[in-house]
């Protein structure tokens, strides 16, 4: 009797455990299933590489290079602005900070990864664009602004995983190098953080991971304009964003190049993981 | 032995050793000025903007165009929680169950679970919303429902919960195990009984996290959950979150002194929902042994 | 001279393709103390787990041959592991108490095995606290957690949390070597004192002790038993030149 109800929670734990695998399947078939057909039919190379998105025209025109383009770029740019903030503080609360302060500092950290996009977006929208509007002219509403903000988003990612990476390093790594004379600052930088290095970057990888899929705070400050990037001063769109803006009243041919673009940010995703699955096993090894 | 120039020389290079020391120094505290500077910046600015408009008319049962009540989103956000929490917790600390305490290490499935896992933890929300809106939306035809929403949340959470609770499950030490097993419990006795109470603290923290993530997420709810401005009056209408009530507000820009009140309202939630999980997290790193 | 209680036939244990147990063949006498000595890594604790089958919870973990319980295989398919433990108890190295109160520890074991009225388990926890020698210290304060007394008071209430389910055979792998010389002492007097009830069997690292508590004494060396019989001939006599090099501090 016990026995065969061990028997049967085994296999409602077994079933349980499943649902991750079902669902991710699902995901991925009903994503592809909805957005390759179309690519298929409208040609890979113009979807891909096609550098106008007017859907409403007739013929309608598909083409997310702008939106491709302006979500690198955009990462990028969150990349330049956030992980050397990140990582540095990081350092600080790893090496640096008084237990006293460490101890609000810590769910501080934490907090900052809990605030909703749109709270950020809103928050920019109120804040940076305003500034932006009045030095380099236009609506406020830029690549460079979306940079920002997303630098920002990108922090938590990263001072996250590269603390625990830099607490991970042997404290005897420390006591060398301090015994031979360094200073507490040179031997965080010089040994500590090449030892934590792996670790860090997978914090960067995460971080682009974030700043890639981002896209309700995007959405509010970045012009949104489905264009080739022009610069930093100039409104830009990306793929997020493109799905959110137009699904709402999309249909038909329309509606398979959002899925299939969504398709494409996926693809990127999984990439990006791959990347980071890598670094983190042969951190493990 | 050290001649007049290697002195000068070691003196020499204290001074740039010191300087770059200094340097060091200066950009690491720099940096945590930056980041912890922003994020006081971001709540102070949001309470500044949005505390006054915090009206009683915002709180009014019907949400019409004129008071703009976010009332009936922030119960739909409670019901959307609750009903996501009530499935996905159980799958995930079920799939915690099979993981660790089960499963061989090292066996073909927990290999492609914890990839699977891993893989859906990275899933942006939007991917979410777009596969729930083809899913559960089209093809189950839920149409934007609270169903819709909450199997979609469902799933967007899964991964938090499956890994906050692998790790209280591995921090429980194996000698209470063998203790049970050794007084002839069987394993599920063993689990529920012994290692359960222990992991509870980081399961609990883990599934606070998830319901903070729900409260803040709009992209994977837009499309399933819908954007209705009433309380949904069963599991097959629409509705609105919190977030999603801000979002409309916000990229509407008609009512931007109520979007900053329900911004105020959003990040005090979140503001709990983290000081709740932390709580819980340091009672189980006090706890376990 | 007592019954047999346990019989260890022809028993070959591995660890993946590291064979950790040769052969082994051993009776273990009804209500006497059997205790295991050897240096470390000889397979001493190895053996004393295949007697509960502790062992099945450990990856990678085969076992060839035969033990008896009762002229029973226990590593039989129809053999019921969970009545196995109830029979044969187990104490461990490190004092591993539940984070619960003293009498839901003691309880634990009797619930497991379906009893739940409240009388009857009162009147057994306070059974096994006293034939555990520590009733006195704890009687006043039952619903306190087990995890804030003494190391050696909570190795005790182990040995009274194995007592409260009855078993036949009770295992102790070094029971005291996680203690002071104070809590040893009481658990050594504790030992003679159940063997009248109890069979017992123990793994040592402490020659005096084994001398000192045990009537069967087993000598494992490398995953082999070299040597065993009565403890007085052991320690006076032994057959083996390793047993006695052993015995006499040359190695180990």
């Amino acid at each position: 009797m016990a026995r065969k109800y061990e028997g049967f929670m085994k296999g409602v734990f077994f079933l349980s455990a499943i649902v991750s695998i079902v669902a991710l399947i699902l995901i991925i078939v009903f994503m592809f299933a909805g957005g390759v057909p179309f690519m298929l039919e409208y040609g890979l190379g113009d979807f891909l590489l096609g550098q106008k998105w007017t859907p409403s025209n007739t013929p309608a025109s598909f083409g997310i290079l702008p939106m491709i383009l302006g979500s690198i770029f955009v990462t990028i740019g969150a990349v330049v602005i956030g992980v050397p903030i990140g990582v540095l503080t990081s350092i600080f609360m790893a090496e640096f900070c008084p237990p006293k302060l460490y101890k609000w500092l810590k769910p501080a950290v934490n907090l900052m990864a809990a605030i909703p996009s749109v709270v950020y977006g809103f928050f920019a929208l109120q804040l940076i664009v305003p500034i932006m509007r009045n030095f380099v002219g236009g609506t406020g509403m830029n690549m460079l602004t979306a940079m920002i903000l997303l630098g920002i988003m990108i922090l938590p990612t990263v001072i996250g995983l590269s603390e625990s990476a830099l607490r991970a390093v042997p404290r005897s790594y420390y006591n060398g190098g301090v015994a031979l004379g360094s200073t507490h600052e040179r031997t965080v930088m010089a040994v500590l953080v090449p030892a934590a290095k792996s670790g860090i970057i997978s914090s960067v990888i995460l971080g682009i991971g974030r700043a890639i899929g981002e896209t309700m705070a995007v959405v509010l400050i970045a012009g949104n304009q489905p264009i080739m990037p022009r610069g930093l001063t100039f409104g830009v769109r990306t793929l997020t964003t493109n799905i959110v803006l137009e699904m709402a009243y999309a249909a038909g041919e329309h509606r398979e190049a959002l899925i299939a673009t969504a398709v494409v940010l996926f693809a990127f995703i999984l990439i990006i993981n791959s990347i980071f699955l890598y670094v983190k096993n042969k951190e493990a090894k | 032995m050290p001649t007049e120039t290697s002195t000068l020389t070691t003196q020499k290079t204290r001074n740039t050793k010191q300087l770059s020391s200094k340097l060091i120094r200066l950009l690491v505290y720099l940096s945590a000025v930056v980041t912890f500077g922003s994020l006081l910046f971001i709540i102070l600015f949001i309470l500044v903007r949005g505390v006054p408009y915090i009206t009683p008319s915002l709180f009014e049962w019907n949400y019409t165009t004129d008071n703009v009540s976010l009332l009936p989103s922030l119960l739909t956000t409670l019901i959307v929680v609750g009903l996501s929490l009530l499935i996905a917790t159980p799958i995930g600390v079920f799939t915690g169950f099979y993981l660790v305490e089960y499963a061989d290490r090292g066996n073909k499935i927990v290999k492609a679970i914890s990839m699977a896992t891993d893989t859906l933890a990275a899933v942006p929300s939007i991917v979410y919303g777009l596969f729930g809106m083809l899913f559960f939306v089209t093809f189950l035809g839920f149409q934007y429902s609270v169903i819709s929403g909450v199997l979609t949340a469902v799933i967007m959470v899964l991964p938090l919960i499956i890994r906050s609770t692998e790790e209280a499950l591995l921090s429980v030490g194996m000698p209470l195990r063998q203790a049970s097993f050794a007084l002839g419990a069987g394993k599920l006795r063993t689990i529920f009984t012994v290692v359960l109470p222990v992991a509870m603290p980081g399961i609990l923290s883990g599934v606070i996290l998830a319901s903070g993530r729900i409260v803040g997420e709009t992209a994977a709810l837009m499309y399933t959950l819908g954007t209705s401005t009433n309380l949904p009056t069963d599991l097959f209408s629409s509705g609105r979150t919190l977030a999603l009530h801000m979002y409309v507000l916000s990229s509407e820009g008609l009512h931007v002194n109520e979007a900053n009140a329900t911004a105020v309202v959003l990040v005090v939630f979140v503001l709990v929902i983290n000081a709740l999980s932390t709580y819980l997290s340091k009672r189980l790193s006090k706890g376990g042994k | 001279m007592n019954q047999t209680k346990m019989t260890i036939r022809d028993l070959n244990l591995w660890y993946g393709d590291f064979q950790a147990l040769h052969g082994m063949d051993l009776e273990i006498p009804e209500n006497e103390v059997t205790a295991f000595i050897g240096p470390s890594g000889c397979g001493k604790s190895t053996f004393i787990k295949t007697l509960n089958r502790m062992n099945d919870l450990v990856q990678g973990c085969r076992i060839e041959g035969n033990v008896q319980l009762d002229g029973e295989n226990i590593y039989s398919h129809r053999y019921d592991v969970n009545n196995l433990r109830k029979r044969v108890g187990m104490v461990f190295q490190q004092p591993n108490p539940f984070p619960k109160s003293i009498y839901d520890n003691i309880a634990y074991g009797p619930r497991t095995h379906g009893i739940r009225d409240k009388q009857q388990l009162d009147q057994i926890v306070e059974e096994s606290l006293k034939k555990a020698a520590i009733w006195d210290e704890v009687k006043d304060h039952l619903d306190r957690n087990a995890l804030s007394i003494s190391g050696g008071q909570q190795q005790r209430i182990c040995i009274a949390r194995a007592l409260a389910i009855q078993p036949e055979v009770l295992l102790m792998d070094e029971p005291t070597s996680a203690l002071d010389p104070i809590s040893t002492a009481k658990i050594e007097e504790l030992v003679t004192q159940l063997k009248e009830d109890y069979t017992i069997v123990m793994v040592t690292h402490n020659m005096q002790q084994a001398s000192r508590v045990s009537d069967k004494t087993a000598f494992f060396l490398n995953g082999y038993i070299v040597e065993h019989g009565d403890t007085r001939k052991i320690f006076t006599n032994p057959e083996h030149e390793q047993t006695e090099n052993y015995i006499s501090g040359r190695f180990g």
